[in-house]
């Protein structure tokens, strides 16, 4: 597998650096890759802009930084602004339903928008937005089985909240699976 | 002597450079930690404030950076393995206790997590700025060991190994990470404690009353005493005899200042900790360590790419710095490429070494990592 460079951007607070541990945790601990994650957050603790770089792939990484996109998840505007013209052509992009408004479009994206608000709002607690969109983002990137990402949340998220997390992993993946298969042009 | 499992989180953990740093202690036995947290090394002080009380260690938010190195060395005294953490500010305030640490022979560890600098600089950004100052940035003769993790694993395999080299040395051991390390999140995988072997502390087999703390072995290295143990023994950062009190003659200054700076010297090729990759009938050998060693990779593997020869030797230890090993390779070479994270300091010491070899600095005043672009055209520029 060739290097995939990802970036998760949202607001503080939202944990998109805990969703890049995850993926990161997942692909390096339990798919038997390589990951690299660096993390850049403004210095207030929640509302500024927060993104997390990482770099999966089956060789060894050496530059630690993402260059150009392969993938992008944003949870809020600030971030689609800023992150998307990175996005390499035909490169995976994720938005936010409610929160991220893909203006202007990248053309030729293969763009999926997960509800993650309301979904977590189904669930009761808005705060596992971030666990739903790894969820969606895990079936959707086909980088990982779910197994690999599951144990990762499991590993991630504090103690007692495990049941939570857990349903809106599988609540966003099956999300992100019937998205995919809604947009077989694009898989 | 294997490490104590108590402190071994055996495993594959996926943490940052600074957590690693952090087990790395942990593993070695270290059970003291007197800090003044600072962007961006806090992480590291944050995990030891959680996980030493759990094994019976120590740690004290101190109130500022002296208080912090000099409280170590009373803990190593008193019998504890201990080190402190910081960044550029802090490591400015550090520098008359690493002279301490030196004068004393005090086995201890320091952890720079580097930011750009002068002065406040760069918070929570990376460099490589401070390695001149690790190396003379106290007052006085002397040498200390410092060592260059590149990743989240060599935080604990280095933070680790400074422990061993302290205790075998008896010098403060300089871990000197920056911020792109320190945040950086990795695979980091811990050995089994069965698999750390630890230098023990050289206990002195002499009875109270025959005691000399600071004569040395016949690798110029004393032996200490256990605190509470009825021995009674006078230290100080003066100039001193064997039995460590002050002596300021220039017979005993001449004695002490060459037994501190031999103990190092002499040990420089058992020191050495390099990797080499393509160095054998290079033409450019680029020099370099930490974060740079691997922005590296990517132009070392494009100037191959179309033919070049070109080696990359990755300092992991920097001080003593490896000039026997540079004076060897620079006969055989075109040049040497020394990128770094600072405006050119351990470029200096190639030059001091490289003979009739050209070499070419790549200097970066910090805040991000070199473009491996840059460091690609300096190396096609060397040998051209």
């Amino acid at each position: 597998m060739a290097q995939t460079q990802i970036r998760i951007g949202g607001f503080g607070g939202q944990g998109v650096i805990l969703s890049g541990i995850i993926i990161g945790r997942a692909a390096a601990i339990h798919a038997g890759l390589n990951a690299t994650l660096v993390q850049s957050f403004g210095p207030e603790a929640r509302g500024s802009s927060s993104s997390a770089e990482l770099i999966v792939s089956s060789e060894p990484i050496w530059y630690p930084y993402v260059k150009h996109l392969d993938m992008l998840v944003v949870l809020s505007q600030d971030a689609y602004n800023k992150f998307s013209p990175a996005l390499r052509p035909r490169g995976l992009l994720v938005t936010e339903a409610d929160l991220v408004k893909p203006e202007p479009p990248i053309p030729g994206a293969r763009h999926f928008v997960v509800p993650a608000t309301r979904l977590a709002e189904e669930l009761g607690r808005k705060i596992v937005l971030n666990i739903i969109s790894v969820g969606f983002f895990g079936a959707v990137s086909q980088l990982m089985p779910l197994e690999a990402i599951e144990r990762a949340v499991k590993e991630s998220v504090p103690p007692g909240t495990l049941d939570l997390n857990l349903k809106a992993f599988r609540k966003g993946w099956e999300a992100g699976e019937q998205a995919l298969k809604q947009a077989p042009a694009m898989a | 002597m294997h490490a104590d499992p108590a402190g071994v989180l055996t495993g594959a953990h996926f943490l940052d450079g600074d957590h690693a740093a952090c087990e790395g202690a942990l593993a070695a036995e270290c059970r003291f930690v007197a800090g003044y947290p600072i962007t961006p090394s806090t992480e590291v002080v944050e995990r030891i404030a959680q996980r030493f009380p759990l094994v019976g260690g120590v740690f004290i938010q101190m109130e500022d950076e002296l208080a912090s190195s000099i409280a170590i060395a009373g803990a190593v005294w008193g019998g504890k393995r201990a080190m402190t953490v910081t960044s550029g500010p802090g490591f400015s305030l550090m520098m008359e206790h690493v002279g301490f640490a030196v004068m004393t022979e005090t086995p201890c560890v320091f952890i720079n997590v580097q930011r750009g600098g002068p002065s406040t600089g760069l918070p929570t950004l990376p460099a490589q700025a401070d390695m001149m100052q690790a190396r003379w940035g106290s007052h006085g003769d002397y040498e200390i060991i410092a060592l260059s993790p590149n990743s989240p694993q060599e935080c604990f395999d280095l933070t680790f190994k400074a422990f061993n080299l302290a205790e075998q040395y008896r010098v403060p051991v300089l871990v000197m990470m920056d911020e792109c390390v320190g945040h950086m999140m990795e695979r980091v995988v811990i050995p089994r404690a069965e698999e750390l072997e630890i230098y023990p502390r050289r206990w002195t087999k002499a009875a109270p009353g025959e005691y000399l703390p600071f004569a040395p072995g016949e690798d110029l290295v004393p032996a200490m005493a256990r605190a509470g143990q009825g021995y009674r023994f006078h230290m100080t950062g003066l100039t001193h005899n064997e039995r460590g009190y002050p002596d300021m003659s220039v017979a005993a200054q001449a004695r002490l200042v060459a037994r501190l700076t031999d103990k190092i010297r002499k040990n420089a090729d058992a020191l050495q900790d390099v990797v080499e990759d393509g160095v054998d009938g290079a033409d450019v050998v680029v020099v370099c360590y930490g974060i740079t060693s691997r922005v590296a990779l990517p132009a070392i593997e494009a100037c191959r790419a179309s033919g070049l020869k070109v080696g990359w030797l990755r300092l992991r230890t920097v001080w003593p710095f490896p000039e026997r090993l540079i004076r060897d390779l620079a006969s055989g070479l075109r040049a040497f490429v020394v990128p770094e994270l600072n405006m050119g300091q351990i470029v200096r010491e190639v030059e001091r070494c490289a003979g009739a070899a050209r070499v070419v600095g790549v200097p970066h005043a910090g805040g991000t990592v070199h473009d491996p672009a840059v460091i690609e055209r300096a190396i096609r520029e060397a040998v051209r």
